[in-house]
Parts: C-alpha cells; structure tokens; sequence
C-alpha cells in the first residue's frame, strides 16, 4: 500500500468533539500542524470523528488518497479505539494500522491554558504519527466462551439473577456467605410502598433456586481465589463446615429442640440480637437451603468437648458430623455477577443519639423484626422494657447526607421510614414523629404515600436531630426520651418527649467490600461502592470484562431497582454467553526463537504461567521458552525480563515504543 | 519538652495561666500546681504571658484576637518551649484555633507573622497546645498516678463534667461527644463515678451573667441532671464551668430549688488529694457550694483556718 518510495501514507484527523476538546484547544492549529509532519498524506478536523460522517472520511480518504496508516486525535481509546479500528478496516486496511491520540482526557479535560494546552496536542500527535508508521498488521484472537456463571450473594440481587440465567438454561453456581440465602430482604416485613409481605413475595424465589437443576447452591461458602479472564475464569470456592451434612439433614429440628440448652443462649444475628438463638440452630423458619447448622463458638462439645452430644442422639437420619471440615471447590465459569449487597450504618458512630445507652433506642432494621409476627415479639411493637410505646420518633439520614460520617443519601431510608411510621402505628396506635431533611420519594406510587402517611395523622418535622437524651425540663419530660431537634419550618428548638426512638440507617459498602474488589479485581468508588464501567451506559459492567454487578453493593437502592439491575446484569452475561466467542487484544508476546538462549528468566516473571520451557521435542533437543498465546494477558513482565531482548510484544514493539518516544521529545517545529 | 516515648513524661511544662487561673479560677490553680508537684512534675509559669485572646475579643476583632493568642505561643518558642499547657478551656481553645487557623487561612497567618514582626517574636506556629487532662491521660497515665497515690476516697460518687470547649471542634482532649478519660483516671485510683449524659453541655458561659434566665437554667438542668444519676459533687476541668456551677446556686436555690447544694470540684483537687495534697494547698477552701460535703470528705482542718 505504500507509494513507491516505500513510505508510509498517513492520514491525520482531529475531533473537536463539539466544545469538549475545541474548547480549550485550537484544534484547527493542531490539523494543521499535522499537515507538516514527514509521511503526512492529509490532516483535517472535523466536528465528531466518532459520528457516521467522520468514519467515512477515514474510508474515503484511504480510498481517494491511497492511505495506509491512519492517527486519529480525540478522547480516550476506551471509547473509541474500537469504532476507528473498525473504520480503518471498513476502508480496507488491518485495524491495527491505526493510532490513537488522547488530547480530551489527557488534553482538554486536566487544561486550561489553551496555548500550552495545544503545544501538547502537537507534541502528541507528532509522536503518534511517528509511532504508526511502525505499525504492522495483527491478527484479534478468538477465544471461546464458557457459558456457566457464578453469582456472587444470594440476596434478592444474587437470587433474581441467578433464576434468569438459570431459566435461559445457563448452569449457575451460586455462592453465599451466610448459611442461608434471602439476604436483608428476609429480614424485612413489609415492602413500600405497596405494603406487601416481604417473606410471601420472597421465599418462593429462595424454594426456586433450592430446587431449579441448573443452580448449584452453596452457602456459608466465600470465594477464595479468581483466576483467568473473560470467558475462562477459574474460580474457588471455600464451603466453611456447619457441622451437618447437607445432604442428609432435612431441617426436622428435634437436634436444635434436644440441645442440651433449653433455652437459646446465643444473640440471633437474625433478630439483631433481640432474641437469643442455640448452639445448633436454623437461621430462620424459611432458611433456605432448610438445613440447620452448628456455631463452634458457642457448642459445649466445641468448647470442653464434655457435651453429651444429644443433637446426634435426636438426629435420625446421622446428618450431624462434628468433624466435618472446610471443602474447597474449583468450578471454571464464563462470567460472574457480583451482587453483594451493604451492610447498615453503624450507630455507635452517631453517639449523640443514644443507641447502646438508652435501651428503647433502636435501629429500624430491628424494628422491622420487631413489627414482623414471626420476629422475636411475634409482632408486638414493645421497647426492651417489655413496655408499648405511646410516642415514636422515627429519626432519618442516620449516617446519610452527613459530612460527619457518609455523604451520600442512601435513598431507601424516607420510604422505609414512612413504612415503619405506618406499621409502628398499626401496631401501637403510638404517636408517630419523623424527623427528616428532605422527603425524597420520587418512585411509582411513593409520593403517594407519603401523601396517604400525612393524611393518616403521623408528624413530619424537618429538621435534622441534634441529640437523644434523657435528661428532663418538667415533668412531662420525666422518664421519656428526648429528641431535641431545630425544627427548621417554624425556625426554633424543639424537645419531643417520645418512649422509642427508631433510627433509620443509611446503607453503605460491606466492610470488605475492599477484599472483594481487589479478588475479582473490579474497582471501588471514593465512598467503597463497586464501581460500574460507565455511570449511564454501562451501569452494570465492571472495568473487568465478565464481571457483572447487582443490587446494593454498587450503590443504595430499593427492592424493584435492584431486581431490575440483576436482570440486566444477568442479560449483559447471556449477550456474552451467546455471542459463543470473544474477540481479545492481539498484544500477546511472542518469542524470538532463533535468539532465545533458553536461560529460563521469563519462566518465573510470568503471572499467568503462560511460559514453559521446551527441552526438547520429538526426540530433537529445543531448548527455548514457549509462551502458550491463549494463556497470555499482555503485561509486557517477560520482555522486560528478557536478558537477550528476544522476547517481543504485538502493539508495543520496541521499535514502535522508541519511535513514539523520539516523536515526544523531538524539539516542535 | 516532649520526652522521648520510652523515658515516661516529660519532666516540666510551660504553663499558661491565662485569667482565670489568677483570679476566679485560683483554685485551679493552686490545685494544679500541687498536683504536678506530688507527681514529680515540674510547671514553670509562661513568662511575659498575656490575654489568651477569648471571649469577647474573638467575636470583635479575631485579628487582635489571634495575635493576643499566637504572642503567647511565641513567647513559648522563644523560652525553647516545645508544648504549651493551657488548663482553662477558653484559652485551650483559642490557642488550638490559632494554631489551626494559621494553617488552614494564610491570610489569617499572613496578620499574626505581621504582629509578631512588630513585637519583634518569632513567626513560627510550632508550640503545640496541651490541656492537663490529655497530659494526665497519654503523658503520665492512669498507672503512674496510681503509684503516687497515697489516700483512700472517702467521699462520694462524682458526675465528670466536661464542659464544650475542651472536645469540641478539637478533639486532642478527648471523644467530642462521649469523653471518658476524667471517668477512666479517677476509676482507675478508686474514685467512683456516675454516667453523666450532660457531660459536654453547656454551662451557660458568659450568659450567667448576661442573661441569666437562660444562663440559669442551663446551669439548673446541670446540677439536677448529676443528682438524679446519683452524683453527690461534680468534678470539671474548666474554670468558667466550675464558677458558673458553683457560684449561682444561691440564686437556683431562691428561684429553682431550695434544696440544691452541690460542691463542683476541680479534677485537679481529686487527684491532688489522693497524692497526698492537703485542704488549703487545694484551694479547697474556696468553694462556695456543698462546703458542708467537703469538709467531711477532705477532713478539713479547723473552722477558723477553712475562711479565705
């Protein structure tokens, strides 16, 4: 394709991207300049490089002005490296004949003198075109994909798109670390604001996934290692020992009812500690899978192993086996969904509001325990005084909206709220107060009920709380609770004596959302989130291809967001799944073999143990390193570590990398 | 001044008095300067000290005010000072906002290095700011003062009081919203306390006397709030909340509540007591309030000694 000089044909493009990169730099100097540099054939600017029009210049021109190497200047390759890849092939060339320079992310975007700002873009540009000139044509590997998935947490996230995939016929492992799945929701009694039961709309998903033959259940299980890449990961799994076989157990109960405590004597973790739980126990009455399980912490035989053991005298099927220990599983999956969830605020970071010092200060995921008929009162509303409340305050944005503590408004809390206020009333007649910043109730049929909260007869004071204290000015204040608060709609302080006060807590990351991220090598927002690719166009996608996210753990959200998330999530994998191949980078390394002198320095180098040592093969000696292609990520460590430079990498030839890096520091013309 | 860590505390402090200490708040004081001395702790007083700069000034001129401050840190440097001991709170306070605000606002930095120039000090921001309380809590510790102590407690139950301007925005002293280092040193050499929920409140300030219906009541709710929790005195570590508790319950008493007459105490006269410092030494002898308590409790000596 090269003229008859043998060199190189370059066409040049810049994108203003409108204001975007126009707007700070002279984007018609840059083109311009372009036109000077050696090998240039053509340099233009253009409005959108990225839209229809812009594409087909790069078409046309490789066609009219016989080009065999096109720079474009825009944003970041993250956008559009594949669309101008695709553009340079459509004009008949090998993709790979194409550079990219980034003059908006690493340009525009971080600049404001324009002048300094367009000397840069030069600068860049010059260096790319130096750069392409070396260019040579590659291939894009094809690798196929599995179509098993693993999900990652079983709560309403985890089980909505575990069932999807499942039901489109996918193998799904499921892992959660708890002994059950159901996560908060099952926790939950009602859900706003349509008031349904949480349990009755939930448990029949939880039956489904038990029995569906395309999901491997395992709980109380945690993923310990990844390994791999999209299409082809290799994932373990650690099953931690309940001390009861699976298999065998039948969730009878008469071993947790022959216990040899005849009472709980454990906080069930279930209940927030409001009830007490035995040594062996079931999570909860729907547990699922309905298998119950042995807390070494607090068994006597664990402890002094001077137990009479009754729980295996009452078990008639042998499912208890205290000597069973952790089991590791490798499964090999396709892609995975992260579905994770939050964990509550904590209140011990919000003192002034009493919670551990005053005993009727709860929070609201306790009080949701407390109002459900199978919760640790069987639905009585009564504070740990046994008493019933005849006023509520319901405080909002714990640990919300609060520079002190986590700034993001975790945005169930106004509607959980007003669904507590609602069942608090029901089941009390109490009066109800709410304490609130904003109302933020802005899904299908929230404003609503709001509307119907107020028209009930339940007090909003907008006002954020100062304190909860116990301390009286008369005697109407006397033994209550005192929730002084600056009512800002009347601009003045306020002292509301109240029995309970409920403490609505914000949601944040789990504690090792950290662990998580750095295992399957995703990436964490400021606040500890996982990150999605793209905040609006691929709210779903992780930086890590394969890897899905869903529900809570990348953010707050309510029940029908996150089921609508973890069916996008567990679409996004299917798309993968049936596209059968995915195309991969060709910038593999590749041996030299003639100058391979065999000294095994790379072997050790590489983290995907892409490299062997060939000794010898069909009877003849070799003794060389081979790198397996399929295997290999493109970290460039074993052309680094090359001695004798014979290692090499497509896309980052050592050629192309100088050529680049002469270009950048040659003085600007 | 600052020891190395392994050696215990330092040896000597530099002491800022400030106002109170010389006057209303002599008590303190006199407390203070014994105590170090039973623990083996040489204070030596800021020479040349001035205003701290709080109060009124802060809210009329926060330049002068800042400048008062930063003058007595550089009279600190200038002794060779490496920590400055600040025991009222107000003037903690000031100094801790000086420092901080010299950091954070070089044109708040730029005004004081241009008043110190002229005063001919040094412009360094470099003398850190102690308050007793931390300095008994992470200097000297609980363990060290219990090996000095001497006396068994023979009084009764005590409500600490912290006051606002000790933890709050700073919080060097302790938790700004639940401290517990008072309640943690005196438990530790046996002297019982009682939680406290009002233990950061205010104690009216300045308004005791500028508006005293409101001043009063906050003082009120103070002192009935440590009675109702079983406290039979209350120990601070601020002179304005010790006057302001201790000097108006006449007036409480005529309004309010006939039967109030509870003694407010300095932390420095309980544990200056358990090492061994005796009544007048204390500065004892001059509370107003529950006298009758602390004459049985600290064995005074003789009626006609017990007078100022």
């Amino acid at each position: 394709m090269s003229d008859a000089t043998g060199q190189p044909r370059v066409g040049v493009y810049v994108c203003h991207c409108g204001t975007n990169i126009a707007g700070v730099i002279d984007v018609k100097n840059v083109a311009e300049y372009g036109a000077t540099l050696p090998n240039v054939v053509v340099s233009r600017e253009y409005k959108y490089m990225c839209s229809d029009p812009g594409q087909e210049l790069i078409h046309q021109d490789i066609h009219d002005l016989r080009l065999d190497r096109i720079v474009v200047a825009s944003c970041s390759p993250l956008l559009h490296e594949h669309t101008f890849r695709t553009a340079t092939e459509a004009g008949g060339l090998n993709p790979f004949f194409f550079h990219m320079v980034n003059i908006r992310e690493h340009g525009s975007w971080v600049h404001t003198d324009r002048a300094a700002a367009t000397l840069k873009a030069r600068d860049m540009l010059r260096a790319a075109v130096r750069r392409v000139a070396r260019h040579r044509a590659l291939e894009t590997r094809s690798v196929p994909i599995n179509p098993d998935v693993l999900v990652l947490g079983g709560g309403i996230a985890g089980i909505h798109a575990a069932l999807t995939l499942a039901n489109a016929g996918k193998k799904v492992y499921l892992v959660e670390r708890e002994a059950t799945i159901g996560g908060h929701m099952a926790q939950f009694d009602k859900t706003f604001p349509t008031l349904d039961c949480a349990a009755c709309i939930l448990t029949p998903k939880m039956s489904q996934v038990k029995s569906h033959p395309n999901i491997t259940l395992w709980t109380y299980s945690e993923v310990t290692k990844v390994d791999g890449y999209v299409g082809n990961f290799k994932v373990e799994v650690t099953r931690h020992p309940r001390y009861v076989d699976e298999a065998l157990c039948s969730g009878c109960m008469q071993c947790v009812e022959a216990c040899v405590y005849k009472e709980g004597r454990v906080p069930d973790a279930f209940n927030y500690g409001l009830s007490k739980r035995k040594p062996i126990y079931m999570p909860f009455p729907q547990a699922t899978p309905s298998v119950v399980l042995i807390d070494p912490e607090a068994c006597i035989d664990f402890k002094s192993g001077k137990c009479k053991k009754t729980c295996i005298e009452a078990c008639d099927r042998d499912a208890i086996y205290l000597k069973q220990a952790a089991n590791v599983e490798e499964v090999n999956v396709g892609s995975m969904v992260i579905a994770t969830g939050f964990q509550p605020f904590d209140v011990k970071r919000t003192p002034y509001y009493g919670y551990g010092h005053y005993p009727n200060v709860f929070t609201s995921l306790e009080i949701e325990r407390l109002v459900n008929a199978s919760g640790p009162t069987g639905g009585e509303v009564v504070g740990r005084d046994g008493k019933k409340p005849k006023a509520v305050g319901i405080i909002h944005c714990v640990g919300s909206r609060d520079q002190h503590t986590n700034k993001w408004c975790s945005r169930v809390c106004c509607m959980y709220s007003l669904k507590l206020a609602h069942l608090v009333r029901e089941h009390t007649d109490a009066e109800v107060f709410n304490f609130y910043i904003d109302m933020r109730t802005p899904g299908k049929g929230f404003e609503e009920f709001y509307q119907r909260l107020l028209n009930e007869g339940v007090h909003f004071v907008r006002g954020r709380v100062a304190e909860v204290t116990d301390w009286a000015h008369d005697r109407s204040e006397e033994g209550k609770l005192v929730i002084r608060v600056e009512d800002t709609l009347i601009g003045t302080v306020r002292r509301i004596p109240v029995d309970m006060v409920v403490l609505s807590v914000g949601l944040e990351p789990r504690e090792d959302a950290q662990d998580v991220r750095r295992l399957f090598n995703i990436s964490c927002a400021t606040e500890g989130f996982f990150l999605e690719r793209h905040p609006k166009l691929a709210p779903v996608n992780t930086s890590t291809d394969g890897i899905f996210l869903a529900g809570c753990c990348q953010g707050p959200k309510d029940i029908p967001d996150t089921v609508a998330q973890a069916g996008a999530a567990a679409a996004e994998a299917l798309a993968l799944i049936d596209a059968a191949h995915i195309e991969l980078e060709p910038n593999t390394a590749y041996i030299d073999a003639e100058h391979c002198s065999g000294c095994k320095t790379c072997i050790p180098m590489c983290p995907y143990t892409a490299i062997s040592f060939v000794a010898e093969r069909d009877r003849v000696a070799v003794q060389k390193a081979e790198i397996n292609e399929a295997l290999c990520k493109g970290c460039g460590t074993c052309v680094a570590a090359c001695p004798s430079g014979s290692i090499h990498q497509n896309l980052f030839e050592d050629d192309e990398i100088f050529e680049e890096i002469a270009g950048l520091l040659e003085t600007a013309g | 001044m600052s020891a190395p860590a392994q050696a215990g505390p330092p040896d000597r402090y530099v002491y800022f008095p400030g106002c109170s200490l010389k006057g209303t708040g002599v008590a303190y004081e006199e407390s203070l300067l014994t105590m170090f001395r039973k623990l083996d702790i040489g204070v030596d007083e800021l020479e040349d000290w001035n205003c701290c700069g709080a109060t009124s000034y802060m809210a009329i001129s926060e330049g002068s005010a800042f400048a008062l401050a930063a003058r007595n840190l550089a009279l600190a440097h200038r002794a060779g000072a490496r920590e400055l001991m600040a025991p009222c709170s107000a003037c903690y306070l000031v100094l801790m906002k000086t420092l901080d605000y010299r950091k954070r606002y070089p044109s708040v930095d730029k005004s004081v290095r241009e008043a110190l120039d002229r005063a001919g000090l040094p412009a360094t921001n470099g003398v850190r700011v102690r308050h007793p309380l931390e300095i008994l809590y992470n200097d000297i510790g609980a363990a060290r003062i219990k090996s000095k102590v001497v006396r068994g407690w023979t009084g009764g139950r005590l409500a600490c009081y912290y006051g606002c301007q000790a933890v709050r925005p700073y919080s060097e002293v302790d938790d700004p919203h639940q401290p517990t280092r008072m309640e943690q040193l005196l438990n530790a050499i046996g002297v019982p306390t009682v939680d406290y929920t009002l233990r950061t409140k205010c104690c009216g300030g300045s308004l005791t006397g500028t508006i005293p219906t409101v001043g009063l009541r906050l003082n009120y709710e103070l002192l009935k709030e440590s009675v109702r929790n079983g406290a039979e005195a209350i120990v601070t570590i601020c002179p304005l909340c010790q006057f302001n508790l201790d000097a108006y319950q006449g007036q409480i008493r005529a309004d309010i509540w006939k039967a109030l007459d509870v003694p407010v105490l300095y932390l420095t006269q309980v544990l200056g007591w358990m090492l061994g410092g005796e009544w007048r030494e204390l500065g004892l002898n001059r509370s107003i309030s529950g006298v009758s308590v602390l004459k049985r409790w600290f064995s005074a000596p003789k009626e006609k000694e017990a007078y100022v």
